[in-house]
């Protein structure tokens, strides 16, 4: 890693309706705020080839055209598959969470194979659950996530993964008050926000998977903890 | 060919499409084709075809009775709001009306030239300027409170019967109801961005209301935004559409084909993507200094508003207002004195300090106001609300390039100021957040720029004084 964590941004002129740009900005500023280099690299859709040598990847979301559109991109050139396969730490927001479970069927009613990162299974509901989620990590020391959800598919996990999340409020996968996909270092959430941005426990633990190493601890945003706080007392469209 | 664009036909010979019900009196001439001709080539035709306006009195006259309750109800109850300041009149009076009488914006709309606007970004402005660059023919009528849903479109033309010319805006997913209702003579379409989606949805369902809102009115002249995949998409099976080029700005909602999904790659070149869907030709084209048009004449553009994107919104004015026979020089006379469009860009008094308001709601907006406040360093107080009318989801500050701002004093406020002030650190911009934009306002240096997104604002300019 000589010349800094290099972090994949895959398909993001097809995977990066809302604000997804942001996780990338925020896995950047926390490596430079410790004075670790990093290169992101850009994957577009027109790009001849996946690589496989990055150390963490993240996909962000899509309407159905694009989202399929990408899952096209990615079985032709698995760059992705075998960066996962090594244990690589892949973060997958909303359409990219659909997509990297094994099978998501989109809102004409098509079914899709997805790549199957995660044992999940997609399909689309009566209405979008739009509003304000907050869930109890899983994952040890990440603890209370915050973040917006707009998605219209609902996921199921099968026996091979287990959820982000537990969702005490908002609506998450739609079942088991589950919220997104975990299967070793492969995260999956339908939380936009940024997630990384609202929960930065849950950014270092990416950048720890992809180093190796544990990270020295840095004074956050000052006003994060604030906003961590008003968020999670805040109803937004959420009826639940 | 299109109703309101005869090919070839100059001069006073052309017919309106709308109902005539009488005859033309205080009609100021349709501008004569040949002026507009270059000297040195006599022989050239004028590309866009001259037509006569409706008629002043047309569309008051020969109404039926229950016409004349509506629009008297309506407007009763319009004056009561405004003397009670509950609000503008705009909307009660608009919907009081349309409920005495279901399909009487079609009524109103008949035998008048009515230019209908729409798109995510720049629709106030754009009105504005339509309905000043109309009135270097005759009346024009316009919602310039912004109330752009039917009952608004029925607000603005009952506050003035006779204006034979009416410029609207519309809400994107309101279109196809106005064309349920009536053909308006043109739709200019700006462009499509992400915009409130946890509101309005996925820009392919804007997308599909607007074609579906087209299909409707084959003789309706559209003028639209040849430089937005999305807008291109919606209006390229249109028979009749005028091209305007401004050159593409916010690019992150169209690198993709919104037909077939396949990456475009050269957005600012002569795009083709493999699905058949490509950038049209430009009828009317924005340079630096200048607008080309379809004559192949370049007329100087000087205007008070500010910003590149209003040089953009200037020339779908002139476009517009040449479809419906003004002459492009006096529309641009006219237009480069407006300095304000329902408050946005205006410089007002707030809390008895000098600002400039801002209106920015969605990234492709920000990145046009974060444009125009490089070019000075006054204090910048930001402010984002996340009511509904903005969309709850504020995601999209993370897809705005505030890195811009660094080393500049910045003060943030607003119901989602900790949203922002975290997107700002992680930009490396210092800021300082406060609880109002009052204390905000309070603690800025002299003149600021204000830049607030839509509610925010609309708050803001209700407090101003104007200077």
């Amino acid at each position: 890693m000589s010349g800094g964590v290099r972090i994949a941004l895959l398909l993001p002129d097809l995977l990066g309706t809302y604000g997804d740009r942001g996780n990338v900005l925020v896995l950047e500023q926390r490596l430079a705020w410790r004075g670790i280099p990093s290169e992101t690299v850009t994957v577009l859709s027109s790009a001849p080839e996946v690589p496989e040598s990055c150390d963490v990847y993240l996909l962000g979301g899509g309407e159905d055209v694009a989202q399929t559109a990408a899952m096209r991109v990615l079985s032709r050139s698995p760059g992705l598959q075998r960066a996962a396969a090594r244990g690589v730490p892949v973060l997958g927001i909303c359409g990219g969470l659909q997509l990297l479970g094994t099978e998501f069927t989109t809102g004409d009613g098509v079914r899709h194979e997805g790549l199957g990162l995660v044992d999940a299974v997609t399909e689309p509901a009566g209405e979008r659950a739009i509003g304000e989620v907050t869930a109890n990590s899983v994952l040890a020391g990440v603890g209370m996530l915050t973040g917006f959800e707009n998605h219209l598919g609902r996921t199921r996990l099968g026996a091979g993964s287990v959820p982000l999340g537990r969702v005490t409020r908002g609506t998450g996968n739609g079942h088991e008050r589950a919220e997104g996909a975990v299967r070793g270092h492969v995260v999956c959430t339908y939380l936009h926000g940024p997630i990384l941005a609202r929960n930065p426990a849950l950014a270092d633990l990416l950048l720890e998977w992809a180093m190796g190493a544990p990270l020295q601890p840095i004074a956050e945003p000052e006003e994060l903890a604030a906003l961590r706080v008003e968020r999670t007392r805040v109803r937004a469209r959420n009826p639940k | 060919m299109t109703g309101t664009r005869r090919d070839g036909e100059q001069g006073e010979t052309a017919e309106p499409d709308g109902e005539r019900t009488a005859a033309g009196e205080g009609v100021p001439p349709p501008p004569r084709a040949a002026d507009d001709a270059t000297p040195t080539d006599p022989a050239a035709v004028p590309p866009w075809r001259v037509i006569a306006p409706p008629h002043p009195g047309g569309p008051a006259t020969g109404r039926p009775l229950r016409t004349s309750l509506a629009v008297g109800a309506g407007r009763v109850v319009a004056g009561m709001s405004r003397r009670l300041r509950l609000g503008s009149g705009g909307m009660i009076g608009g919907r009081l009306a349309l409920s005495l009488q279901p399909g009487l914006l079609g009524r109103l709309a008949a035998g008048r030239r009515i230019v209908m606007i729409t798109g995510t970004n720049g629709k106030t402005t754009t009105t504005a300027l339509v309905a000043e660059a109309l009135r270097s023919r005759g009346t024009a009528t316009s919602n310039v409170t912004g109330a752009n849903m039917l009952d608004g479109h029925v607000a603005a033309l009952m506050t003035d019967l006779s204006a034979p010319f009416a410029a609207l805006e519309v809400d994107e997913l309101h279109l196809a109801q106005v064309t349920a209702e009536f053909a308006p003579s043109v739709i200019v379409l700006l462009n499509l961005s992400r915009d409130q989606m946890d509101r309005v949805g996925e820009i392919r369902t804007v997308q599909r209301s607007l074609r579906a809102a087209l299909e409707r009115v084959p003789r309706t002249r559209v003028v639209a935004n040849r430089d937005d995949p999305n807008i291109v998409s919606v209006a390229a099976g249109h028979p009749g559409v005028t091209w305007v080029s401004g050159g593409a700005r916010w690019m992150h909602d169209a690198s993709n084909c919104p037909r077939c999904g396949a990456c475009i790659t050269d957005l600012d070149g002569p795009w083709r993507c493999e699905c058949g869907l490509a950038r049209p030709e430009a009828d009317w084209t924005v340079t630096a200094d200048a607008v080309l048009g379809p004559d192949g004449r370049a007329r100087q553009l000087s205007l008070q508003l500010p910003g590149h994107v209003n040089r953009i919104n200037a020339t779908f004015a002139v476009a517009a207002a040449a479809e419906l026979g003004c002459d492009p020089d006096r529309v641009l006379a006219r237009i480069a004195d407006l300095r304000q469009a329902s408050g946005r860009y205006a410089t007002v008094l707030l809390d008895d300090r000098v600002v400039r308001l801002l209106l920015a709601k969605n990234p492709a907006s920000w990145l046009e106001m974060l444009d125009l406040v490089s070019g000075h360093d006054r204090p910048l107080v930001l402010v984002v609300n996340s009511r509904e009318a903005d969309g709850y989801d504020v995601s999209w500050l993370w897809d705005v390039d505030f890195e811009s701002l660094r080393g500049r004093a910045v003060l943030v406020t607003g119901e989602r100021g900790l949203d922002l002030a975290v997107r700002l650190r992680y930009a490396g911009v210092r800021c300082e957040v406060v609880g109002t934009p009052q204390d905000a306002l309070g603690r800025s240096g002299a003149e600021p720029d204000v830049i607030a997104n839509y509610t925010a604002f609309r708050d803001l300019l209700a407090r101003s004084v104007t200077r």
